[in-house]
């Protein structure tokens, strides 16, 4: 009987740990994607984790843009105060985090409210990786954000991605909150 | 006025074929023949074997104008500082010969006092005016036969006389030292120095620009105005194009600037989002990344886009493909394991094996031979620095340390140097060292600069 139980642990914790390893070796965000817009089916790509289900429901986030200061705004005027906010990353990495899925949804609603809106996104990185991977992770990162758009049901082909890697910083600065908001996915609209 | 413009324009072609005839022969190991028809097969040497020991004196300016006269510093100066470059001599420092007279002519050479200053050569020179610009006569003597070793004549503009120099040197490298200088060598690298301001955004972001330079900085040259990001470039082995990562579609694409032609290519046609192209050793091909069937791959195509073949299948990222000399392999950037590291892979797909051991490693680039090294930048701690790998011996040695972030390294086309990127100066600058870190020098000084590449 205690051996049994004995066993009966090991195997239980074996199972665990080899959980836990498969889980470092796959992020459950942004991994492999199928190629990225064309494709007007919201099936292809979608990330993993599946988002919270009531997606329309009010979350603790600024209030919507009433439809008057969207609509009669100009594009730079709407940029410059955008309703979308940027979804930051932590280092080296293109994982839409909780608070990040929040931010997407936010953005998502404000999408579905106004169809006619284009949006690029654009992937940026810290000075911590070099100019050259730089490149390939922010279009990681706005892959990511796209694809977990789309996985909300905005179609593929009003989001636009394009990598900045490390070349243009909001934040100048050399220290860590500087390098916090240059890891980012930051959306550009570019039509209403 | 047309006249002056059309021979420079002459020499600039006379150069490019003249280093595009010395390309053709590249391929072949064994150096280019010396053809010398004053003084063949006289080699300078040091007193009792040690470094052997130059001076070059203020050249002769044998005219009165002031352009004679600029000249005959000008081409001093640089030529003593190319020499110094490759530190195959002891370059004795130009002040403390001021008090040596300049000779009343080519041949008549104090070397008493010369051999008082302790030089085992001297290299006098004179610049007079001719009828197409300026005439520049080049002599070595060595100083204790009393004997002329090497001499060379140059006539042609004198717009930039430090081409002369530049040759001079390459020339007694070649011949006295079998070596391949790189004072005619260019640097391409990206830079905001134009302070203009992409078009269309809400914040404000610096435009780069695609600039070209002579390989110690001189003579700096703009090569892409679209007011965009223009990056990452990468000379053609006949140093007459660059490749480069642009954004002037809006996204990053590749596009070839043919130089001197002042045409453009944009190979990948819009197909897929393209960057940091290669070209590959005989010109023929570029290996680049795509994110074309979703994420980071490394393809090669030719020149044209042509024959596009997908060298990597991994949904890591993979990055910043570099060829080997004789274009049969290539090294690159994959995250696979979970950190950006440097892999070795045939340039069919197969044979693919991981080369580094770092935290972070990015930006392989091939030393051309004989070396079998690879360049690229590691992760040291804040920031990057340089290190080289050995692939015969499988040995790792640090380049910089640490003295502000160390990134992109760029081989010289002889192996002996490398052009990098550092922040040691405050800003963005690029720079060179030798391959043992030593011989540092600041390239560029004007607004911030990125990312260098070496012509042949």
């Amino acid at each position: 009987m205690r051996r049994n139980s004995k066993v009966l642990i090991v195997l239980v914790l074996l199972t665990v740990l080899i959980a836990a390893c498969k889980g470092k070796n796959k992020p459950p965000v942004a991994r492999p994607m199928p190629p990225p817009s064309v494709t007007n089916n919201p099936n292809t790509g979608g990330p993993p984790p599946a988002p919270p289900v009531p997606v329309n429901e009010p979350i603790p986030v600024p209030p919507m843009p009433s439809e008057d200061t969207v609509m009669s705004k100009s594009i730079d005027d709407l940029n410059r105060d955008s309703p979308l906010r940027p979804l930051f990353f932590e280092l080296d990495s293109s994982e839409v985090s909780g608070p990040g899925q929040q931010v997407l949804q936010t953005n998502a609603s404000v999408l579905k409210k106004y169809p006619g809106m284009q949006v690029t996104v654009e992937g940026h990185c810290d000075e911590r990786g070099t100019a050259e991977y730089n490149l390939a992770l922010g279009e990681r990162r706005a892959l990511a954000a796209k694809n977990y758009l789309v996985s909300l049901g905005i179609p593929a082909d009003r989001i636009k991605t394009v990598s900045y890697g490390k070349e243009f910083p909001f934040d100048p600065g050399h220290d860590d909150g500087a390098w916090q908001k240059n890891r980012r996915a930051h959306f550009v609209i570019t039509a209403k | 006025m047309m006249n002056h413009r059309l021979r420079f324009k002459l020499c600039g072609a006379a150069v490019i074929a003249a280093s595009a005839a010395l390309l053709a022969q590249q391929p072949q190991t064994p150096p280019p023949q010396p053809q010398q028809p004053t003084s063949v097969g006289i080699i300078l040497t040091g007193e009792g074997g040690s470094q052997i020991r130059l001076a070059v004196p203020d050249l002769l300016a044998l005219s009165n104008d002031r352009e004679t006269q600029e000249a005959a510093k000008t081409i001093s100066e640089v030529l003593w500082a190319d020499l110094n470059y490759e530190r195959e001599y002891y370059m004795i420092p130009r002040d403390t010969y001021k008090s040596i007279p300049v000779a009343g002519s080519i041949t008549a050479v104090p070397y008493e006092r010369w051999r008082e200053l302790g030089a085992d050569g001297v290299i006098i020179g004179t610049v007079e005016r001719a009828a197409t610009g300026i005439r520049i006569q080049l002599r070595l003597y060595n100083v204790r036969a009393q004997q002329q070793v090497l001499g060379r004549e140059y006539t042609g503009s004198a717009a930039n006389p430090r081409i002369y120099a530049h040759t001079m040197s390459d020339e007694l490298h070649d011949t006295q030292r079998q070596l391949r200088g790189v004072a005619r060598t260019k640097l391409a690298f990206s830079s905001d120095r134009n302070k203009e301001a992409v078009v269309a955004t809400v914040e404000k972001r610096d435009v780069k620009e695609v600039y070209i330079a002579d390989y110690d900085g001189a003579n700096p040259r703009r090569i892409t105005i679209n007011r965009t990001l223009n990056i990452f470039p990468n000379w053609s082995p006949d140093v007459r194009s660059i490749a480069y990562t642009s954004y002037r579609t809006g996204a990053p694409d590749i596009l070839i600037s043919n130089i001197y032609a002042g045409t453009m290519e944009q190979p990948m046609k819009g197909v897929g989002q393209n960057w940091l192209p290669v070209f590959s050793p005989d010109g023929t091909k570029i290996a680049f990344v795509s994110n074309r069937d979703g994420n980071a791959e490394i393809y090669v195509a030719n020149r044209d886009g042509s024959n596009l073949t997908r060298v990597t299948n991994n949904p890591a990222i993979e990055s910043t493909p570099t060829w080997s000399p004789n274009g049969t392999q290539i090294a690159f950037t994959s995250e696979r394991t979970g950190t950006p590291q440097i892999y070795v892979v045939s340039s069919d797909g197969s044979g693919l094996r991981r080369i580094s051991q770092e935290t972070y490693a990015d930006r392989a680039t091939w030393s051309p031979p004989p070396y079998n090294e690879i360049a690229f930048t590691a992760k040291t701690g804040p920031g990057f620095d340089i290190k080289v790998l050995n692939i015969g011996t499988g040995e790792t040695r640090q380049i910089t340390f640490g003295e502000g972030s160390n990134e992109s390294p760029a081989w010289s086309p002889n192996g002996r140097h490398l052009a990098f990127m550092s922040t040691r100066a405050g800003r963005s600058q690029i720079f060179t060292v030798d391959k043992d870190g030593r011989n540092l020098r600041q390239i560029t000084r004007d607004g911030n600069n990125w990312t260098p590449n070496w012509s042949q």
